[in-house]
């Protein structure tokens, strides 16, 4: 995606999108052949989802968030992206939640296989903050940069155009700033928006993204409003109270793998899941043939798994993690350190979703402290499982 | 026409049909079914009645008489593989409910003349008694892990129905969970998975008709519960419900009663066999 001079000069400039102009913004996106997703409201919550119009979007609402809380809550002005994140991540369209990968199908005394093609889509996303771009490159690492690259992942996103936001406001739960992933815009977008009360600034990131853009003819933004912005942004930055000392926790947990409080966090801890089902990094999943009676048709699917599930790790002679303790401390010692080891990144970009959606309100960054407590250390160290 | 399909029944003790229906309802699938094994035994479905032996037998419903209690002995011993089918036959479903109360008193309360009711003080699976290959949870029973479960044990496999928590297939259908955005009370951290997490994608919090997971954790659940100020009572009523008798279930609804001042002793051990089921 490396631009040519004169797209270059587009992108040096930042522009202006006046706030009655967002809706021929879409509809540029639109006309461009993308299917827009952006927030929108549903079930008490901004989660992502098709969006055409202005009318769509959670105008006028932000988040409170605490662990294990998330409450919508009326903003005293009409903002379009005045929320932090919510349950979903754009994950759900890069790495949907369940695929049907081949179908095989009974053909005399043998089998007729076929994959299913990887269905085309040009996805727009819209909204994507900076703690999802350091998601979504994190992944990158994962489907694309691997031995394997993943089909479905690679065409969504060669296709998808990536319009972020950068954050005016954070929840109670975001600490992307210890995790460096934000909550500033760097790289990794097409477009990236910050919003003000009667626009936009808009920075260009890519050829695709100066291209489209072009098709408004926008002006460049006035000096004014750029520093308008950046006082905006960092009001965010501001916000954010939570803290993990990332270099602490990467040297440290591993040695705490006998620490008495594993015990502590897994009388709590529910094995249910969630937090690595709204994780924007977790990407485990697990393959199956389903049989279907009718036709005599296996159907290969592939659906998100989790490694607090029993079954994750069963080999021959049973689950090797058959304990909630061993789940938890996998889960956390495999984000905060051993991703590092193995991605040359950490797993967690600091989005606060695992705190907010575990139902018991479980908090990585208040556990990982006490687990990095010399307090607490009296067993020796056993297999790290 | 010779047969050589496999013999299929579906039994029936103390229920209330809906899984049997479950098996009815698949308009497409049925025939399929039909045409795999032959339906001797299925009185929802057909008058004609063959005795066993029978290959793969369904069982729906709990044991809440001595009749039906050796009627299970027998049904066992003509079927080479026994499978309940859904809540009651698996967990003695919501009649279990009785195992925690006074059956004199039930029976007192419902009819009139309950000198000619002549029924067993508890309401026990399935497996309290006789071995069971394989259990099926719901209520009802899911149509595909029915099926899934009629075809493995057809090919001779056995069937893959997952064991995880109903929050992953409510994650999976892009459901916002309720406890968190709404503050209602829901079992679904607690539950085995299979329902495709229906309640909670219309708005409401899961009753557990699938019974507990893998090594839940339902203390933890209720003590958030209680800390969201939802009272004991109600906490355990949540858990005592569809699977009171689950024994993970069980207990922790026991714990609750308790707290509330409440409380419920068992009639009959979790597990025993003969001795729990006392007249
Ligand atoms: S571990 Fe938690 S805070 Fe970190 S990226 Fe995942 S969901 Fe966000
Ligand atoms: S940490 Fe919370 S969300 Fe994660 S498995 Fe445990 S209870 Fe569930
Ligand atoms: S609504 Fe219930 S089942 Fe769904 S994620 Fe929340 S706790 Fe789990």
């Amino acid at each position: 995606m490396t631009a040519t001079p004169e797209q270059l000069t587009i992108a040096a400039k930042s522009l202006w999108l006046d706030k009655k102009e967002f809706q021929s913004f879409l509809n540029v996106l639109r006309e461009g052949g993308y299917q827009i997703i952006g927030p929108r409201i549903e079930q008490g919550a901004i989660v992502y989802g098709p969006v055409d119009r202005v009318e769509d979007f959670p105008l006028g609402w932000t988040d409170e968030q605490a662990p294990g809380l998330y409450r919508l809550k009326k903003r005293d002005d009409d903002a379009l992206f005045g929320y932090a994140v919510g349950p979903h991540s754009w994950k759900r369209f890069l790495f949907p939640p369940q695929l049907d990968m081949m179908r095989s199908k009974k053909v005399g005394a043998g089998w007729d296989m076929e994959p299913v093609p990887v269905e085309t889509v040009k996805y727009a996303f819209l909204g994507v903050r900076a703690c999802e771009l350091s998601a979504i490159e994190v992944q990158d690492r994962v489907f694309l940069n691997s031995t394997f690259p993943d089909e479905y992942y690679q065409q969504r996103r060669r296709d998808s155009l990536i319009i972020a936001v950068n954050c005016t406001m954070a929840a109670a739960t975001c600490f992307c700033t210890s995790m460096d992933s934000g909550p500033r815009c760097r790289t990794g977008y097409d477009l990236a928006l910050t919003e003000l009360i009667d626009g936009y600034v808009v920075e260009v990131g890519s050829v695709q993204g100066a291209t489209l853009i072009e098709r408004l003819a926008l002006p460049t933004v006035a000096a004014v409003q750029e520093e308008r912005a950046e006082v905006a942004r960092r009001q965010a930055v501001e916000q954010i109270q939570r803290v993990l000392d990332r270099e602490h926790v990467q040297s440290t947990l591993k040695q705490r793998l006998n620490h008495v409080h594993w015990d502590d966090v897994a009388a709590r801890c529910l094995s249910c899941a969630n937090c690595t089902m709204v994780c924007p990094t977790c990407f485990c999943s697990s393959v199956e043939d389903v049989t279907m009676l009718v036709d005599q048709e296996v159907v290969r699917q592939r659906r998100w798994d989790s490694c607090f599930n029993f079954d994750f790790s069963h080999v021959s002679g049973g689950p090797v993690r058959d304990q909630t303790r061993s789940r938890y401390r996998q889960w956390l010692t495999h984000k905060l350190t051993t991703w590092v080891d193995q991605f040359g990144t950490s797993g967690c970009v600091g989005c606060g979703r695992c705190i907010t959606w575990c139902p018991v309100g479980i908090d990585l960054t208040k556990e990982s402290v006490i687990l990095c407590s010399e307090a607490g250390l009296d067993k020796p160290q056993d297999s790290p499982l | 026409m010779t047969e050589c399909r496999p013999k299929l029944a579906v039994m029936k003790f103390a229920s209330c049909d809906g899984c049997q229906l479950t098996l009815l309802d698949m308009e497409d699938e049925l025939l399929t079914i039909a045409r795999a094994v032959q339906i001797s035994h299925f009185a929802e479905a057909s008058s004609s009645l063959a005795p066993g032996p029978y290959d793969l037998t369904l069982v729906e419903g709990s044991i809440t008489t001595r009749e039906d209690r050796q009627r299970l002995t027998q049904l066992r011993e003509d079927s080479k593989y026994l499978v309940t089918i859904g809540a009651c036959a698996t967990s003695g479903g919501v009649q279990a409910l009785r195992n925690f109360g006074s059956h004199d008193e039930f029976m007192r309360g419902v009819y009139a003349r309950p000198d000619y009711i002549e029924t067993l003080a508890t309401s026990t699976p399935i497996a309290a008694h006789v071995k069971v290959d394989f259990e099926l949870r719901g209520c009802p029973v899911d149509k595909h892990q029915l099926l899934e479960v009629i075809a493995s044990l057809l090919a001779g496999h056995r069937p893959k129905t997952s064991t995880e928590s109903v929050c992953q297939a409510c994650k999976r259908r892009g459901n916002v969970c309720v406890v968190v955005a709404q503050d209602m009370p829901c079992l679904g951290p607690v539950t085995q998975a299979g329902c495709g997490a229906i309640c909670p994608a219309y708005d409401r919090g899961c009753y557990g008709c699938f019974g507990p997971t893998r090594q839940p954790n339902p203390k933890s659940l209720s003590d958030h519960l209680l800390r969201q100020r939802l009272g004991e009572v109600e906490c355990a009523m949540l858990l005592h419900g569809i699977n009171a008798y689950a024994p993970e279930f069980a207990t922790e609804g026991q714990r609750l009663w308790e707290l509330a001042g409440v409380p419920k002793p068992l009639h009959a051990s979790l597990h025993s066999d003969e001795e729990g089921a006392q007249e």
